[in-house]
């Protein structure tokens, strides 16, 4: 057998195993850790496929970003485990009757001649790069000639993703005091100052004055209140 | 040698799986993203492996924008599920009942 049949087997076998544990695995956390090892395993195979853009990326946005978030989101919340597995069994019998058939039929066809190596013979790694460079080279060269409308269009959804995703999760909180700065810009002189006539103070009027500042200094703080 | 057809059955294995996945974990919305992504994995090394054997790059290019959608996807339904818990303090299946469906 050859190295990259074995290596095929390799990946095939490890990712197989980690994707049953994903879904019977009884801690959450532990399902994110083998779908993280299911992600790097099919990373491996993309790679024998000569496709190693492709590959180095579902290592960096799945297993750096998108498995972070979930084990981030796993560990944030409470989960109840034992009320959550109550009934875990029951659809075993139908869920793998469907997917057996499924499995059995697509073999049935996938297995034939029609995919062989006669019709769809394998690409030499030295011929694929002499004809196009490097992967990520005729990648960019593609994505950038003919696919860059649907480029701008998945920047767009990115986007509209993380607008959905911050607007969902905001909050605002009503038990802080907080400075805003819009309505401290926003004050005018007469909210803060407030101008009060007074007569001149001679001795004749000196008793009248006292009334006055009374009047004024009740008037102000009415008014900062 | 390994053939087109070894892929295709790897593929086909592997979305039976995350289906059967998708059957047990009813009660356990985390699983069930987690068996949407491995359904898309599944679908990408499907695309990966016609595009090597077909000698053309466009299989490549979709899967990078399933990718994409694949993250958007993912990050929605994880503020969904942050919200939910917020205001039910549960994520159980059984309590998501507002809608009297």
């Amino acid at each position: 057998m050859e190295f990259t049949s074995f290596l095929f087997y390799l990946f095939a076998a490890v990712m197989l195993f980690s994707a049953l544990r994903v879904i019977t695995a009884r801690n959450p956390v532990h399902a994110v850790l083998f779908l993280v090892l299911a992600f790097f395993n099919a990373a491996g195979l993309w790679l024998l496929l000569q496709a190693e853009f492709l590959a180095i990326a579902l290592i960096m946005v799945y297993v750096g970003a998108v498995m972070v978030l979930f084990l981030f989101v796993v560990m944030m919340l409470d989960i109840n485990i034992e009320r959550i597995r109550l009934g875990f069994w029951r659809h075993l019998p139908l869920g793998a009757a469907v997917g057996g058939i499924m499995v059995i039929e697509m073999a049935a066809v996938l297995t034939g001649p029609y995919f062989g190596l006669d019709n769809f013979p394998a690409q030499l790694a030295d011929a694929a790069a002499t004809a196009e460079g490097s992967n990520t080279k005729a990648l960019a060269r593609s994505l950038f000639t003919g696919y860059v409308y649907p480029f701008e269009l998945a920047s767009v959804i990115l986007l509209v993703a993380i607008i959905a995703a911050v607007m969902l999760t905001l909050r605002e909180r009503k038990d802080t005091k907080g400075m805003r700065p819009a309505d401290q810009i926003a004050i005018k002189r007469s909210d803060r100052v407030r101008l009060v006539k007074m007569a001149s103070v001679t001795d004749s009027n000196a008793s009248n004055l006292a009334a006055t500042l009374d009047t004024a200094t009740d008037a102000k703080g009415g008014a900062s209140q | 040698m390994i053939s087109l057809s070894h892929y295709l059955t790897l593929a086909a294995i592997l979305f039976a799986i995350s289906i059967v996945g998708i059957f047990l974990n009813r009660k356990n919305l985390i699983v069930l993203l987690m068996a949407i992504e491995l359904m898309l994995l599944a679908v990408n090394l499907n695309f990966v492996a016609f595009s090597h054997y077909l000698h053309n790059l466009s299989g490549q290019l979709f899967v990078f924008f399933i990718l994409v959608v694949a993250a958007a996807e993912a990050g929605i339904g994880l503020a969904i599920l942050v919200v939910l818990f917020r205001n039910l303090s549960s994520i159980h299946v059984d309590d998501l009942d507002q809608l009297k469906g």
